[in-house]
């Protein structure tokens, strides 16, 4: 997020993209309804009927991966009524003229005709974001996980970077972190191109400041993604993989292929809390602690670094991760000592500046956001103030690509995936909370009355959902919360795993799959029992 | 700003205060049961009642704003008994079940029954009914606990923007419910169990686990990218129930899943021992498994251990070391891959990629950020 959590309530505008705020960050949502209590304007881009629907000023009911043409005929407008800022762009950014010529053919009209929003409601939306004085755009993997996903946030930065509405307080651009450590996982490096701290692996002075610090060559070429992993195992070239804390089985796409290639793999360890579909395939599984039995920081998404304390020990020969990484590093010949969680800390802290000004007692009750670059540096509340780091933002021009996979008469639905309120990610630990499965016990595909009375299925059936790479049996719900043409399944149940279905293909520079838009159908399945209707 | 003066203190405030927000700047302490600063003024509870000099009856002091010159008194024998009356005509229709109450020792009409020593009860009589049917999996209900302070129904309203409870009846058969008395069916987040100042309102799962002198532990929540501040409370190794303070960043509040979704912790079917595969990759398929999770069986007996051994830790890492050094041998650092994940904290995810780089050798090192 550029701005803070806190600064939400002061937006006049919440401009929600692909994020189903009030289910997915509950509390982010607290927020948002503070804004909107204050008078706030809200305006929703999604497909489907989520909970804040009910509160929009404007809801845009786009079809499912038409973002690039949404923005841009938004952005057409602000164009051509001249509600850009001026100041703004001439004072911090470059290529806007290019940029504004790209936008020419959208139209209000031509981005109703690609995406099913009424060019009023494009207009509408336009003026609305550009007058607002401190508009706050939220988004999540609705916007991201498609293979034009890399687009999808170019027009976001653009719209945000043409009104001038970046680098203020309770005005910017948030994207909102799925899971507690996204945000530190990828700062700490966890990322193929990147040492800790954004910091490129194929720069040889950064490489070489590494190499100093941790007394190791290290490989000039940038690794494989997630994604790229999975398919170099498939095709014989990843010969080993180390899990650690994550169930790619569920929650990558298309798990016939996922489970192929790990099992093609020579050797596959899983380290993790409970024994997962992943680990259920590995060669050695290693029991790992839990977030309340070690001690360390998770930074949120608001990029504030907090304190996780150890509350209880974990159970039998469980040990932290800290502890399992160091003991494999020393078995193979790499003296890794710390003397705490604090001495990483202090390390990673050396090896990026941003994170330099912060230590343990700084944290000890409330967390800093990052930069925080000396002892005495207050945390960065909101990004870009005064300035950006590479002195003008660039405008990319984007032009609107259709989804790798679009319905056709075989498959004549689009299925979205996402989440739930109560069941969280692949269920590992939510479904092993027994009053959150009686909650929410079982899976569903959530069907527009239209598509179910078209293919004959009632309220609570059975049926069978099927795309070009699986198929699953699954409940029905009718439920005006799809748009007519689209299914959403939530991916955390294994029994109706959504991820059976969904396809591989990937955004070509994030490489993150296109799980929000794949083909599927739809069938009834005979002699099912009945759903209990409540 | 506005002067007053409280209990003979001289104090200047902000116009827009209460009484009892100026009392309170004074450090002086006038009980409540109804009010919460951060929701609309209800002034339900009458035990916050001041004589402010020229009026001829007591007033709210959570509902009456300063005006300058106030002269008012907190405490004086006429207020304290009529305190007391209050306190008692609440016990009067209140079960007395501190024995297994969840909330006892930490129960605000308790301890104003403590205070101002009731025992007796000179108003004993008609009950209030609840049909106790409730079958919601997190929030108990034992309504005949309710002191009628409104802070759930305010909370539910106003911050959370559910309104999924509300007075319903007058008089004394005013009883704070879900529509029609039907069980609560709604998002589930406990708000409304966080602010409730008796033991209507507690955790289904805290029940009969521990509710005093437990360890309290402040950590973050492990669930989505909120970072919400989580206080665990621990009794004996175990997380027995979880909140959150009111000067954290997330206020707190809390959803359902940080708040109630913690059972996972101490479930048998954690990992406790290392294991190696001693049979081969089963045909593996997942429809075949109808109730994946929740069975309650050690972990030993479930599906999928059958084709591992326990080993120790030597053991394990041994192997893994052996497996690693051949793979790198013979096909080089960039045939090994690492996962990082996003569930661990900064500290491991900075080891493990430094495992992979400096020790394997490779930038083959991701994590979940995708999905």
């Amino acid at each position: 997020m550029t701005n803070s959590i806190e600064e939400i309530k002061d937006n006049d505008l919440l401009l929600v993209i692909g994020s189903n705020t009030t289910e997915t960050h509950p509390i982010i949502g607290l927020q948002m309804k503070k804004a909107l209590k204050k008078g706030a304007a809200l305006i929703v881009i999604d497909p489907r009927r989520i909970e804040l629907v009910k509160r929009a000023d404007n809801w845009l009911q786009l079809k499912p991966g038409t973002d690039v043409a949404l923005i841009n005929s938004i952005m057409h407008v602000i164009v051509k009524e001249n509600l850009i800022d001026r100041s703004f762009i001439d004072a911090r950014t470059q290529d806007f003229d290019a940029f504004k010529e790209s936008l020419s053919e959208y139209t209000p009209e031509y981005g109703e005709k690609i995406t099913g929003v009424p060019a009023e409601k494009i207009i509408e939306t336009a003026r609305l974001y550009a007058k607002a004085s401190s508009p706050g755009i939220y988004y999540t993997m609705g916007v991201t996980q498609h293979t034009h996903g890399t687009d999808n946030v170019f027009c976001i930065a653009n719209l945000a970077l043409m009104t001038g509405n970046l680098g203020r307080r309770s005005t910017g651009v948030n994207p909102l972190r799925g899971q507690n450590n996204v945000q530190g996982a990828t700062d700490m490096g966890c990322i193929p191109n990147f040492y800790p701290g954004y910091q490129s692996v194929s720069i040889p002075e950064v490489r070489e400041k590494f190499e100093r610090a941790w007394k190791a060559g290290l490989s000039p070429r940038p690794g494989l993604t997630a994604t790229e992993m999975v398919d170099s195992a498939r095709r014989g070239d990843l010969k080993a993989l180390f899990i650690k804390g994550e169930n790619p089985v569920l929650s990558d796409p298309d798990i016939n292929h996922t489970v192929k290639a790990l099992k093609k793999l020579d050797f596959l360890v899983v380290q993790d809390i409970f024994l997962t579909e992943t680990a259920e395939l590995a060669d050695v599984v290693l029991p790992a602690a839990c977030f309340a039995e070690k001690d360390g920081t998770f930074t949120n998404t608001e990029r504030r670094v907090q304190r996780v304390r150890k509350a209880v020990d974990p159970p039998g020969e469980a040990r932290e991760d800290s502890w399992i990484i160091t003991r494999l590093a020393g078995k193979l010949g790499y003296d890794m000592h710390y003397l705490s969680a604090e001495d990483v800390f202090s390390e990673a802290g050396k090896m990026w500046p941003a994170l330099a000004g912060m230590n343990y007692s700084r944290i000890e009750r409330k967390g800093l956001q990052w930069p925080c670059t000396t002892r005495d540096h207050p945390g960065t509340p909101y990004l870009f103030k005064g300035g950006f780091p590479k002195k003008k933002a660039v405008f990319t021009s984007v032009n609107y690509r259709p989804s790798e996979e679009l319905p056709d008469s075989e498959y004549p639905l689009t299925l979205i995936t996402g989440r739930e309120l109560l069941q969280y990610h692949t269920g590992t630990m939510t479904r092993r909370v027994e009053a959150v499965n009686r909650a929410s016990p079982e899976g569903y595909v959530e069907i527009n009355p239209e598509d179910a009375a078209g293919a004959g299925i009632e309220n609570g059936r059975m049926v069978r959902i099927s795309s070009r790479r699986g198929s699953i049996k699954i409940m029905a719900l009718i439920s005006r919360r799809s748009l007519k043409g689209t299914v959403f399944i939530p991916f955390h149940y294994k029994e109706a795993a959504a991820n059976m279905l969904t396809s591989t293909k990937t955004d070509p520079v994030a490489k993150i799959p296109e799980l929000k838009v794949c083909a599927v159908k739809l069938e009834r399945i005979n002699n099912a029992r009945e759903k209990e209707q409540v | 700003m506005v002067n007053l003066n409280i209990d003979g203190e001289q104090i200047s405030v902000d116009k827009n205060s209460t009484i009892l927000d100026a009392a309170n700047k004074l450090g002086i302490t006038i009980p409540t049961l109804c009010h919460n600063p951060e929701l609309t003024t209800f002034g339900g509870c009458r035990l916050c009642l001041v004589e402010v000099d020229g009026n001829p009856r007591p007033v709210a002091s959570c509902a009456t704003f300063v005006q300058d010159g106030m002269q008012v008194r907190s405490s004086t024998p006429y207020l304290e008994r009529l305190r007391s009356t209050n306190i008692e005509l609440l016990l009067s229709d209140h079960p007395n079940d501190c024995m297994l109450c969840e909330r006892a020792g930490n129960c605000k009409l308790q301890e104003l029954a403590y205070y101002y020593g009731i025992r007796e009860n000179r108003f004993e009589g008609t009950r209030r009914i609840y049909n106790t049917q409730d079958n919601n999996p997190f929030v108990s209900r034992e309504m005949e606990k309710c002191v009628m302070c409104g802070q759930c129904v305010r909370i539910c309203e106003e911050i959370q923007g559910a309104r999924a409870i509300d007075f319903s009846y007058k008089g004394l058969w005013t009883k704070v419910t879900p529509p029609f008395e039907r069980d609560l069916d709604c998002e589930f987040c406990g708000q409304c169990v966080g602010v409730c100042p008796t033991g209507a309102l507690t955790g289904k799962m805290w029940s009969n686990k521990g509710r005093q002198k437990f360890r309290e532990v402040d950590t973050v929540c492990s669930y989505c990218g909120c970072g919400c501040n989580l206080t665990l409370a621990v009794k004996k190794n175990k997380i027995v129930r979880v909140y959150s303070r009111k000067n954290t960043i997330n206020e707190g509040m809390l959803c359902a899943k940080g708040r109630f979704a913690y059972e996972f912790v101490h479930s048998p079917e954690r990992l406790s021992r290392p294991l190696i595969r001693v049979n081969p990759k089963s045909n593996w398929v997942l429809e075949d498994s109808d109730q994946p999770y929740g069975s309650g069986k050690p972990r030993q007996r479930l599906a999928g251990f059958q084709d591992f051994k326990e080993v120790s830790w030597d053991e394990a890492l041994e192997y893994i070391a052996f497996k690693i050094r051949e793979i790198k041998e013979n096909s080089g650092p960039d045939a090994i891959g690492g996962l990082s994940s996003a569930r661990c904290t900064n500290e491991e995810n900075y080891l493990f990629q430094k495992l992979i780089r400096a020790v394997i050798g490779t930038n083959n090192v991701d994590h979940c950020a995708r999905y």
